[in-house]
């Protein structure tokens, strides 16, 4: 702002209230029309990349989010974010909320390797890889589950064998979501056989396009493949590519995975004004609609309700990181309760839905009812990825509790 | 505002922490509990608590209170659950009090809040009848103009600290039949006024409680809090703030029984390990620690909704509610399982929790009522 005199809190909320303004109409003037509305399905969102070619609105609304750092809002200028303080950000959230406009980009880059970058990585490594994430240039994907190992993760095998200045990479890695429309992985690899499980470990960074690089999708129960094998055949590696140090690895995962539980949580905070449980279940059931049995009213209030429990947490641990607190225990909850309470919202809409609910593609069914029932089949893996949360439970019993192994 | 304790608060707490660790260990509830004490809890205690302003907190300065607000009052309340407190200031201070802050005139509130914030002076509201259960405008008792002021039939029951109350908040029908919501109005009745008898209720979880029978009771007409017939609004607004405080207090009462438990799990062998590496019974202290934190979220959004006068302070009252009533009832169940046969025992304090958890969610509603009165005001 350029002020000499740092802003009162009167002051500062008022200056909130114009960029508020400002920014609702930047919005209105610069988002395609299309992208107003809820994108109907996870695939309709703008994961960005080389390998994928998005409709023209989807590319545009990237391409003048990117050009502010809004795709990123609260990161840095020097790297191309949008250099925004948190209450900006969260007044750039609720305006796009309100204005119901989808996220101009989303994945991996953004919401975990970008942010451990920002903390852990090198000038050189900075440079080279936070600005095209910022414009949605190069997609991301994580190479961390392989066969052997699930919740066991740093059991895990793949070998990296250094040559000169390359590491050289053999094995295979498995749940590596859209590994088949990556440009990069973030990769954990063993580089000390002979030590202690957690110390072998390496965080590398990984060009998909590499000699030697083989991927193979999974088909799901839900029918779609996010998520695939991913083969490693003497890939060669740069030195450089490494994120902390040789054999640091797993502190650079388990900060990592930080990142990644608040966004799993943040993936289910509800930002769908109305109540999409209530309107289906006043359309589906006849007469005045499912809503009027009181059993399935009072299962609506629940997962409403725990929705926004969660919500508050989620804002309670904002407010005490924007208050200089370190990030409290509440924080491992959120993986938990946001998948938990994602499910049972998910399983509750198919049954509103009824028989209706039993399409799985083809005549008989709209598009709203076979996306409900694909989004019920895809959520089941949402306690299951990313820790489960039998494995969440552990971490809270150990870590928080102090509960004796 | 930020859901974040300020500095002040983190002080506020940390000196009703030393309190109630120091002034009221467990082991005063049950001697209360075991004893005939005609008063039920420590009238020296309840001066102190005065002392340190806790009496005031959320009324203003010019009545000798403290002029903050409902951020600072559940600070308070939380640590005075954990000693499972039974000082009256429930009925005192958050629903007779408040009644007359939000809704006494000038010379009510003149002659009442200053002895009451000092702890002097105690009052209690008398919203529950019997069959009422948690809807707070069906109500039977009536009043009925008699020359210049009104006469009270009635009987009121589960009255919080009755017994010692001075004065007692009576909501009586004026007009309008069983369960309108007009046609209420809210009384200041002495409790020694003839027709009155108060009569000790015993509750299982040992705090105090009473009936209040009216009997031809005469009251002046100055005696009226607010306006006659349109009472029901200020005993809603006077309830869900009341609710709050419970709230914070059930939130300090379920994270102590959790400790305790917590304790136990570390400490208690069998089959030659702690219990607290069982996995069985990791993962259900996991999941009651879970709900302690969505609790104390909720309670506090609904702090905050009192404190910047949110008109979503109904709707976030009954989420507070509904999630510490669910918590605390599992906390408690868990605590006696957890414990095995010992918790089982009264000679264990576990068993308070258990108790203490059933009663305040059956007060001023449980979550189901809640649950309910939440989609209401969503609109389904």
């Amino acid at each position: 702002m350029g002020s000499l005199f740092p802003l009162s809190e009167g002051e500062a909320r008022m200056d909130l209230e114009t960029f508020r303004n400002d920014t609702r109409e930047w919005l209105r003037a610069n988002a395609p029309k299309s992208m107003f509305g809820l994108p109907k399905s996870m695939d309709d969102i703008c994961w960005g990349g080389r390998k994928t070619v998005y409709p023209t609105d989807v590319k545009r609304w990237l391409d003048v989010m990117a050009e502010r750092g809004w795709t990123a809002p609260t990161w840095p200028k020097e790297y191309g974010g949008g250099g925004l303080d948190r209450d900006e950000a969260k007044v750039l959230n609720q305006e796009m909320a309100k204005l119901q406009l989808r996220p101009p980009l989303t994945g991996f880059g953004l919401s975990m390797i970008g942010p451990l970058l920002l903390q852990e990585g090198s000038e050189e490594l900075k440079r080279a890889h936070i600005p095209p994430i910022v414009r949605g240039g190069i997609r991301w994907c994580q190479g961390y589950s392989e066969p052997g190992s699930g919740s066991d993760l740093a059991s895990l095998q793949t070998k990296a064998e250094l040559d000169g200045d390359y590491f050289i990479l053999n094995g295979q890695k498995v749940w590596t979501s859209y590994a088949d429309k990556a440009d990069w992985m973030f990769i954990l690899v063993r580089t000390d056989p002979k030590a202690k499980k957690q110390d072998g470990i390496t965080f590398l960074l990984m060009d998909m396009d590499s000699p030697g690089v083989s991927v193979r999708p999974i088909k799901l129960i839900s029918g779609s493949s996010p998520f695939c094998e991913t083969f490693l055949e003497n890939v060669r590696v740069p030195r450089a590519n490494v994120v902390g140090r040789v054999n640091s690895g797993w502190a650079m995962a388990k900060a990592l995975l930080g990142h990644e539980r608040t966004m799993i949580a943040d993936v289910f905070k509800d930002r769908v004004p109305g109540n999409p449980l209530v309107d289906l279940a006043r359309k589906y059931g006849g007469g005045e609609g499912r809503i009027a049995d009181s059993t399935i009213r009072d299962r609506i209030t629940q997962v409403d309700m725990d929705q926004r429990c969660l919500d508050f947490t989620l804002d309670r641990s904002r407010d005490e990181a924007k208050a200089g607190h370190k990030p409290g225990p509440e924080t491992s909850i959120f993986k938990y309760y946001g998948t938990e309470t994602n499910m049972r919202r998910r399983e509750l809409m198919v049954e509103i839905l009824g028989p209706q609910g039993l399409g799985w593609e083809g005549e008989g069914f709209d598009d709203r009812e076979l996306t409900v029932t694909r989004d019920w089949l895809r959520s089941r893996g949402n306690s299951i990825e990313g820790g489960t949360s039998e494995i969440q439970l552990n971490v809270i019993a150990k870590r928080v509790l102090g509960l004796p192994d | 505002m930020p859901l974040v304790l300020t500095e002040e608060q983190e002080l506020l707490r940390q000196s009703a922490r030393d309190f109630v660790t120091k002034s009221a260990p467990l082991k005063r509830v049950r001697a209360l509990r075991d004893g005939s004490d005609p008063v039920g809890f420590s009238r020296e205690l309840w001066g102190e608590m005065a002392q340190l302003g806790w009496t005031g907190v959320i009324f203003p300065e010019q009545f000798g209170g403290a002029g903050l607000g409902y951020m600072d009052l559940i600070v308070v309340m939380e640590e005075l659950g954990r000693g499972l407190m039974p000082e009256p200031m429930l009925s005192t201070v958050l629903l007779g009090g408040n009644t007359i802050w939000l809704g006494g005139s000038e010379s009510q509130k003149q002659t009442l809040l200053p002895p009451l914030i000092e702890g002097k002076l105690l009052l209690t509201l008398a919203h529950h009848e019997n069959g009422s259960r948690f809807d707070v405008c069906r109500i039977a008792t009536r009043a009925e103009r008699s020359g210049g002021g009104w006469t009270l039939n009635g009987s009121k029951s589960l009255v919080l600290d009755a017994h010692v109350a001075d004065r007692v908040i009576v909501p009586a029908r004026t007009s309008g039949d069983a369960s309108d919501r007009r046609g209420i109005t809210l009384f200041v009745v002495d409790a020694h006024a003839p027709g009155v008898t108060i009569t000790r209720q015993s509750v299982v979880d040992g705090r105090n409680a009473g009936i209040v029978r009216l009997d031809k009771v005469a009251v002046s007409a100055d005696s009226v809090i607010g306006k006659a017939d349109e009472g029901a609004e200020l005993l809603a607004s006077v309830v869900d703030r009341a609710t709050v405080g419970l709230c914070a207090e059930m939130l300090g009462s379920m994270s102590a029984a959790f400790a305790m438990t917590l304790d136990y799990l570390k400490t208690r062998m069998q089959f030659g390990a702690l219990i607290g590496t069982f996995q069985a019974l990791k993962h259900r202290a996991a999941k009651m620690y879970v709900e302690t934190e969505l609790a104390r979220s909720a309670v506090m959004a609904a702090a905050q909704a009192i404190d910047s006068t949110s008109p979503d302070i109904p709707q976030l009252v009954s989420l507070a509610k509904a999630r510490c009533s669910e918590a605390f009832v599992l906390i408690g169940n868990e605590g006696v399982q957890m414990h095995g046969g010992i918790g089982m025992t009264d000679e264990h304090d576990i068993g308070f929790f258990l108790k203490r958890a059933r009663t305040t969610q059956l007060t001023l509603g449980d979550a189901a009522f809640h649950r309910n009165r939440w989609a209401e005001l969503a609109g389904y």
